[in-house]
């Protein structure tokens, strides 16, 4: 039920990401969701793509520093509260959200959310315990 | 076990007197007998008579590499040509070649304090060393072969290379002594392991290593990884070559220095004052007793400090420390002395890696500033900023702790400091110069 990221190691200077987008677009990758956190030395991108094995061999060999993480991405019901419910839901069993973006299906029904925990395997199991739809790594990367 | 137990462990009160009469001798010697020495004396004002204490040591002028290679070859022998009967010499990868000759006095002098220093270690007849030492115009090779003849160990002369047929004479031979640089120990131990030798099943239980700088994390992983006890051993051909000083088994903790044939100092590398006993500078040593080519005052630009604590051993001869670097790469950083080493000691324990590193210098206004960059690669990356700066903090935190100097620390993308020739340049100091 797990989503593969990959996350790259960026120093903040002009033209970084572009190596990056550039890296992607010439290997023919797609990029699904992503996500910059940044200080003011360096920058840490993450990514969801439609091939993660691929893209994190090919920004290897260009030089990047390229981590991988599971995340879990939550369809969040597109209505007042929809976020609150879920993450009230967390919050009571005691699960941390290391951090988190937003993602919207080309349907423009729902949205995604992404999210790191600090225990996934437990977060998993609570969200589907209560019916809300985590949506596989398959699906996400080919939709 | 002690080689030479009336020179070795002589209290201080009768070692003294010895190092002083030496010296007077040295003095006259070379005054006689070196025009260099008599030109810098004439030039320094000082007159061989002059030097009744070893008080007195420091009025007399410092001896520098460059001076050798401005002698070269032989311009700083003190006996006649025919009775040198060994010459050695430096690689010179860093300028002319620096010559130095032995009497046959001196060699076997050379050969008594290498056999000391196998004893030191817990080597005697019956155990058989195998040397991997390079044998030729390097001092290595033959500074130890020459010892272990001299103690009557069994020697075997392999030399360094060839690492596929050590493995097999180490498998055959049955060595109890290994003498090599630290670096070829574990080099030796990856090819036993690939030779399908346990390194940890052969004989072998001692290792006496040196002619480059080691850490003691590096002691700890060559002894757990070859199942021996690990000793350092410390020369230079300036002044002999190995045996020096010489580390003992028994307390493992500093070499000590055969004080009976070499006077030691330390001094501040800038001033070129003494420092007192236990201070870190720059080692200065003089020959006691060299013929064919003593030397006053070397300066050997290697940083240490030195213990006159008696030690568990018995030996009263003074301890040095491991090396900690070389004065001609020492920092001054706000008034603080940094050795380039000192911080890859502490990037190295704060995350357990061989991390890439530079160091850049700059003044804003009267204040210099120290920025570390540190390469991040997939082992030290974290998807989570927090992790990162807590990394950078840390590091800031020991350079801060055991240095005393603020930095400021700064990861970077790997591959993104300049090598060059295959060397990193370490530093980048864009301080004006005044």
């Amino acid at each position: 039920m797990k989503v593969e990221q990959i996350s790259i190691f960026l120093e903040n200077r002009a033209g970084r990401l572009t190596d990056v987008t550039r890296v992607l677009s010439q290997g023919g990758i797609n990029i699904r969701a992503l996500s910059l956190a940044d200080t003011s030395d360096f920058g840490i991108l993450r990514l969801i793509v439609t091939d993660h094995e691929r893209a994190k061999q090919l920004l290897k060999e260009n030089g990047f520093t390229v981590g991988r993480t599971s995340v879990v991405a939550v369809e969040v019901d597109d209505r007042p509260g929809g976020l609150h419910f879920i993450l009230e839901l967390l919050s009571n069993n005691q699960i941390n959200v290391e951090y988190m973006y937003a993602f919207v299906q080309q349907t423009g029904k729902d949205a995604v959310m992404i999210f790191r925990f600090d225990r996934t395997d437990q977060a998993v199991e609570i969200l589907q315990a209560n019916k809300i739809r985590i949506i596989p790594g398959d699906e996400l990367y080919n939709l | 076990m002690i080689f030479d137990i009336e020179k070795e462990t002589a209290p201080r009160e009768d070692l003294e007197p010895l190092q002083l009469s030496r010296l007077r001798n040295l003095v006259e010697r070379v005054n006689a007998n070196v025009p260099f020495y008599r030109r810098k004396f004439e030039e320094t004002g000082i007159r061989p008579e002059q030097i009744k204490s070893l008080n007195d040591l420091k009025y007399l002028p410092f001896t520098e590499k460059q001076d050798l290679r401005n002698n070269y070859p032989f311009g700083l022998f003190a006996v006649p040509k025919e009775n040198v009967v060994r010459i050695h010499a430096s690689s010179g990868t860093t300028g002319k070649a620096t010559v130095v000759g032995y009497t046959h006095r001196d060699v076997r002098n050379w050969a008594s304090l290498m056999a000391r220093a196998f004893m030191a270690a817990g080597v005697n007849r019956g155990d058989v060393v195998h040397n991997a030492y390079g044998y030729g115009l390097f001092t290595g090779g033959l500074g130890v072969h020459y010892g272990a003849e001299e103690l009557g160990a069994t020697i075997v002369p392999i030399s360094g290379g060839g690492t596929r047929r050590q493995v097999m004479l180490l498998r055959d031979f049955g060595p109890t002594v290994l003498c090599s640089t630290p670096s070829y120990s574990l080099f030796l131990f990856e090819a036993a392991q690939e030779a399908g030798i346990p390194f940890s099943e052969l004989p072998i239980r001692v290792g006496i290593f040196g002619a480059e700088p080691w850490s003691e994390e590096m002691r700890h992983d060559i002894e757990s990884k070859l199942g021996l006890i690990a000793l350092d051993i410390y020369g230079l051909s300036e002044i002999m070559g190995p045996g020096v000083a010489m580390e003992c088994a028994v307390a493992q903790k500093g070499l000590h220095i055969f004080e009976d044939h070499f006077l030691p100092e330390i001094i501040d590398p800038i001033t070129g004052e003494q420092l007192p006993p236990g201070e870190t500078g720059e080692l200065v040593l003089t020959t006691l007793t060299k013929e064919a080519q003593p030397l006053i005052r070397y300066r050997t630009r290697d940083i240490t400090s030195l213990n006159y604590v008696p030690c568990r051993c018995g030996r009263t001869h003074v301890r040095m420390s491991r090396i900690k670097g070389r004065s001609d790469d020492m920092l001054i950083i706000r008034g603080v002395n940094v050795f380039p080493s000192q911080i890859e000691a502490l990037l190295l324990e704060t995350e357990g890696l061989t991390p890439h590193y530079q160091l850049i210098l700059d003044r804003q206004g009267a204040m210099d500033t120290l920025e570390v960059r540190v390469e991040v690669d997939e082992k030290l990356f974290s998807d989570e900023v927090r992790h990162l700066q807590r990394l950078e903090g840390k590091i800031q935190g020991n350079i801060k702790e055991f240095l005393g100097v603020t930095a400021k620390v700064k990861l970077v993308e790997p591959r993104s400091l300049a090598r060059s020739e295959g060397k990193a340049k370490r530093i980048i100091d864009q301080r004006p110069k005044v």
